[in-house]
């Protein structure tokens, strides 16, 4: 036995079929490890739409509603600060939210205010950059952030502002402008976030 | 007596005849360079915080509740229910600060004496990796209150990987397990804070020292004193310049524990909080995914990588730059033992480009801190008067980012074109007999 000729060519066959097989195995274990991570049915399940009535919103006046546990803002918004708004184009990153924010709006709302309806404004009020909350900052006066205020969002993490279309400016951290969620109007003054109109879907 | 413990030592030596020789290569002929300094003593301190945090994190699990639900409750029932409880909880939350302390200071040795050189790299990367499963324990561990703080730092600092093209959205689910940090987020946090990182820590302890012992400590004239001559009062093979590490470290060391614990022991019981920089107030607020923090600020010993990521500008439609300037900071560290070429280890015999250079780049480490931690905030306008902040932060966090990376640059540059001028280093340590 001991004076036989090593077959190298065919040990270096076996090892290396022998730790493809091993690691398939491994890679093929990890899978559920790795998938238990994903968000549980639970979780998913808990993402019903909600709805909102408007009438108790005062002009100029932001509710935050939750919606998937993220923070919906909805914004009466002044004729002033609607005033305001296209004056603020060319210092955006996006001002047509047709650019790097194209996919942030669904089509309906891909306009100069970013809604349905121009006064009313609904978004997820969650900075593009890193997921904070920016604060309201509605009135349209000089800010230590920004002698021009015009009204709008400023993020206390990071220091990004936003219009009050929720338009990013230039040279902030966050990238895009902020996500307009999916929603539609059940009358005149009643809201409801998480469903696209019948007449568009 | 005598003879019954010595006949217990006799029977476990039959049987691990390698116990003894082991602890004999790793302590009492272990010899470390005779010259040792007030610099030396981070890594055994290092090793003391780690055995304080093991315990007193065991102790708290006992009572800690890791659920959205439960878990801010929980902790303010330690605090104010559980005997001693308040203590346990100090400890643990400053000893987490000071362990940073220790560790950057231990990092910032190991820089000025050129610690990572040949052949000492395996040892540096190793260190390395400490750091870097420490920053997650660390991280995880603020999650685990459940005070908004902990919420928004979670949210934000795993937001960092949402950042990344196509998989960012999907990657985020993943690590927190649901639309938005949760129950599902804080109980895998636990489970990695309180038993997969620290193993991990642990074994890496391990080896950081088992690769140092293969080849030996440096001092602080860098000079290998395996190279130099042999022969000292113990060993006729051993350096001439070294001394057993047991009892002559160790003892050191003690007084080291002794003056390190009555410095913690004040912090622990005058001042836990260090005016919020150990302790953030937030924090003292239960978690609240509908109000953000109205200053979002991670603890100190982050904020310079986090100033670096409030700076950085978005363009091409993605905030990743910023992420990728962050870990970019973190990743060169790594590479300290191939940026610089010089052959002269020790601060004491380097070019003067060397000291001014690490001077700089302490300066922008801490110059970033001061960013993130939102000092400059604070202190620019009373210096300044009306200035527009947030342009100032920008130019300001950007002038630090490009002296932080400008040091490697330097440093490689100075050492691979042989600009450096060095002083004659000696043959033995300097305070040889």
């Amino acid at each position: 036995m001991g004076n036989e000729v090593v077959d190298h060519s065919r040990r270096r066959f076996l090892t290396a079929a022998t730790a493809t097989v091993g690691g398939v195995g491994v890679l093929t274990a990890a899978a559920p490890f790795i998938k238990s991570w994903q968000p549980s049915a639970r979780a998913k399940a808990a993402g019903a739409p909600v709805t909102q009535s408007l009438k108790k919103i005062e002009l100029g006046q932001q509710l935050i509603v939750s919606w998937r546990s993220l923070p919906v803002f909805i914004v009466n918004r002044t004729p002033s600060q609607l005033a305001a708004l296209p004056a603020q184009d060319p210092r955006l990153v996006d001002p047509k939210s047709d650019g790097s924010s194209a996919e942030q709006q669904p089509k309906y709302a891909q306009n100069e205010t970013r809604s349905i309806k121009p006064e009313w404004l609904v978004m997820i009020g969650i900075c593009t950059h890193l997921g904070c909350v920016p604060n309201y900052v509605g009135e349209m006066k000089p800010e230590p952030f920004d002698p021009n205020w015009q009204g709008g969002y400023y993020c206390p993490c990071h220091h990004s502002r936003y219009d009050m279309a929720g338009r990013v400016y230039k040279d902030v951290p966050a990238p895009k402008n902020m996500l307009i969620p999916p929603y539609q109007y059940l009358d005149d003054m009643t809201v409801q976030i998480g469903v696209n109109p019948k007449e568009v879907s | 007596m005598a003879n019954v413990l010595s006949s217990i030592g006799g029977w476990v030596t039959e049987r691990a005849p390698g116990l003894m020789p082991m602890y004999r290569k790793h302590m009492t002929e272990y010899y470390a360079p005779k010259n040792f300094n007030l610099w030396y003593y981070f890594g055994s301190l290092a090793v003391l915080v780690l055995v304080n945090q093991i315990v007193t994190g065991i102790f708290l699990t006992m009572n800690y509740n890791p659920s959205a639900a439960g878990a801010f409750d929980s902790v303010q029932y330690i605090m104010r229910d559980v005997q001693w409880g308040w203590l346990i909880r100090y400890m643990h939350s400053t000893g987490a600060s000071l362990f940073f302390v220790v560790v950057f200071l231990h990092m910032f040795r190991g820089i000025m004496y050129g610690s990572y050189k040949k052949p000492r790299e395996l040892v540096w990367l190793l260190g390395m990796l400490i750091f870097l499963v420490l920053m997650a324990e660390a991280f995880m561990g603020y999650v685990l209150p459940w005070g908004n703080m902990s919420f928004w730092g979670a949210k934000v600092i795993i937001s960092l990987f949402g950042t990344i093209p196509v998989i960012g959205s999907h990657l985020v689910d993943w690590i927190m397990g649901d639309f938005l940090p949760g129950d599902a987020t804080l109980n895998r946090f636990f489970a990695l804070h309180v038993i997969a990182l620290p193993l991990v820590l642990l074994l890496l302890v391990v080896l950081h020292l088992a690769a140092l012992h293969e080849v030996g400590s440096n001092n602080p004239d860098g000079v290998e004193i395996k190279k130099g001559p042999t022969g000292n009062r113990w060993s006729a093979l051993a350096p001439a310049d070294g001394i057993p590490f047991h009892p002559y470290y160790t003892v050191k060391d003690l007084f080291g524990v002794g003056f390190f614990l009555l410095v913690a022991a004040f912090i622990i019981f005058f001042a836990p909080t260090v005016g919020g920089w150990f302790l953030e107030h937030d924090n003292s607020i239960r978690a609240n995914n509908l109000v953000t923090p109205s200053e979002i600020k991670p603890v100190w010993y982050f904020t310079s990588f986090y100033g670096i990521v409030r700076v950085m500008p978005a363009f091409l439609g993605t905030a990743v730059w910023g992420v990728l300037t962050m870990f970019g900071a973190i990743a060169v560290l790594f590479l300290f033992p191939w940026i610089d070429r010089g052959k002269v280890k020790s601060i004491r015999y380097r070019g003067t480009g060397f000291k001014v250079g690490l001077g700089v780049f302490v300066f922008a480490f801490i110059g970033l801190g001061s960013l993130g931690a939102g000092v400059t905030d604070k202190v620019f306008p009373q210096w300044f008067g009306d200035i527009d902040l947030a342009a100032w932060d920008n130019n300001f966090g950007r002038l630090m980012v490009v002296l932080y990376f400008g040091f490697f640059v330097f440093l490689w540059a100075y050492t691979h074109f042989g600009w450096e001028k060095t002083k004659p280093v000696p043959d033995r340590v300097t305070m040889h007999d």
